[in-house]
């Protein structure tokens, strides 16, 4: 018997030669589980992060074998590390170049609120110039807190609605950040 | 052959400069004199061409800010080297920060133009006869000097920290 673990079958209503079940969660379930990730590394959580993409740590086990180095293609920007003030347009360009549904998870001190760079030249955490929908805590996070930063998104994935990026609080929340 | 120390480079400036050394000393073995702003070139310029001195390598400009000494808050300091002899001299200039300006080093080191253009962008010296004098370092749109101590540390827009976990 294998112990490779499959992704549960959302609710449904089956019978013979037919299944039944929500668009919502089906298409939740397919985002969830190949999510590409788009690194924007800047300091000692990039280290992190490519350790949690090496063999021992695998982020390939969660779905996310694919690393995306185009936004493009990307479905989640990863942002570890120290945002200064001048990187803040750059970063917000890459995050522009996404194509919808885009997600974006701060990880470390740094990029959730400046981390101990209270200074003039630092952003104080990326959520000044984009939103951000999982924050990762620590000076640098271990792998195993990015991993559970990802699978705390997945979650996120799996139960947003499809209409969302449609609502009108979807949009209230890109104009706050300036983006139509 | 002479021998090259700090009394010799010392002797050396003050017979071509004379009044112009306002003070000298050596921390650490380091011969370190404080200048006259205005004749910044001529010391580069003789230090370069000296015979024995050959002191041609700039390894450092940078800026300093003291609030509390009137008429000499900004200084302008040179670290040279003589990379022939291994000896070394550090040049101190203060100038009032209400016209902070001094001849620019870069008609004699051409590494003086990114250094002297750092010093312009944290502390807002004007390096006169520089050829690109603009900021280097710091966001374009940045309207003040920020290692001046006129301007708080602590970056404005924080909303999530507590002064108690930074030692303030």
């Amino acid at each position: 018997m294998s112990d490779i673990k499959i992704a549960q079958t959302p609710p449904s209503i089956e019978g013979p030669g037919f299944q039944a079940t929500s668009l919502d969660k089906i298409i939740g379930l397919a985002r969830a589980n190949s999510l590409w990730p788009l690194p924007f590394a800047t300091s000692c959580c990039g280290i992190e992060f490519m350790a949690t993409m090496g063999s021992n740590y695998d982020l390939a086990r969660f779905g996310s074998e694919r690393i995306s180095f185009s936004p493009r293609q990307a479905d989640v920007l990863l942002v570890a590390g120290t945002i200064s003030k001048k990187m803040g347009p750059v970063l917000k360009q890459v995050y522009l170049q996404m194509a919808e549904p885009r997600w974006v998870i701060a990880i470390g001190a740094c990029a959730s609120s400046g981390g101990v760079f209270d200074t003039y030249s630092v952003l104080q955490g990326i959520d000044k110039v984009i939103p951000v929908d999982v924050y990762v805590p620590g000076c640098p996070p271990r792998p195993e807190q990015i991993i559970d930063g990802i699978l705390k998104l997945q979650e996120i994935v799996k139960n947003e609605s499809l209409r969302r990026r449609n609502s009108d609080e979807y949009k209230a929340l890109l104009g706050s950040y300036g983006i139509q | 052959m002479v021998n090259i120390d700090n009394e010799y480079i010392l002797t050396e400036i003050t017979n071509q400069f004379g009044d112009k050394v306002y003070s000298s000393y050596e921390p650490y073995g380091l011969l370190t004199i404080e200048f006259d702003k205005n004749s910044i070139k001529d010391l580069l310029s003789f230090l370069y061409n000296h015979q024995e001195l050959q002191m041609q390598f700039l390894t450092d400009v940078c800026g300093t800010h003291y609030p509390d000494v009137k008429g000499k808050e900004i200084g302008v300091i040179y670290h040279i080297h003589s990379l022939i002899n291994n000896v070394r001299l550090r040049v101190k200039c203060y100038m009032p920060i209400e016209n902070p300006s001094i001849d620019s080093a870069t008609f004699l080191f051409s590494s003086a133009n990114w250094q002297e253009r750092e010093t312009f962008d944290f502390y807002g010296v004007n390096f006169v006869g520089h050829p690109n004098l603009k900021r280097i370092l710091n966001a374009d749109e940045m309207d003040y000097f920020p290692m001046r101590k006129e301007y708080p540390l602590e970056d404005g827009t924080r909303t999530d920290k507590d002064d108690s976990y930074f030692g303030r």
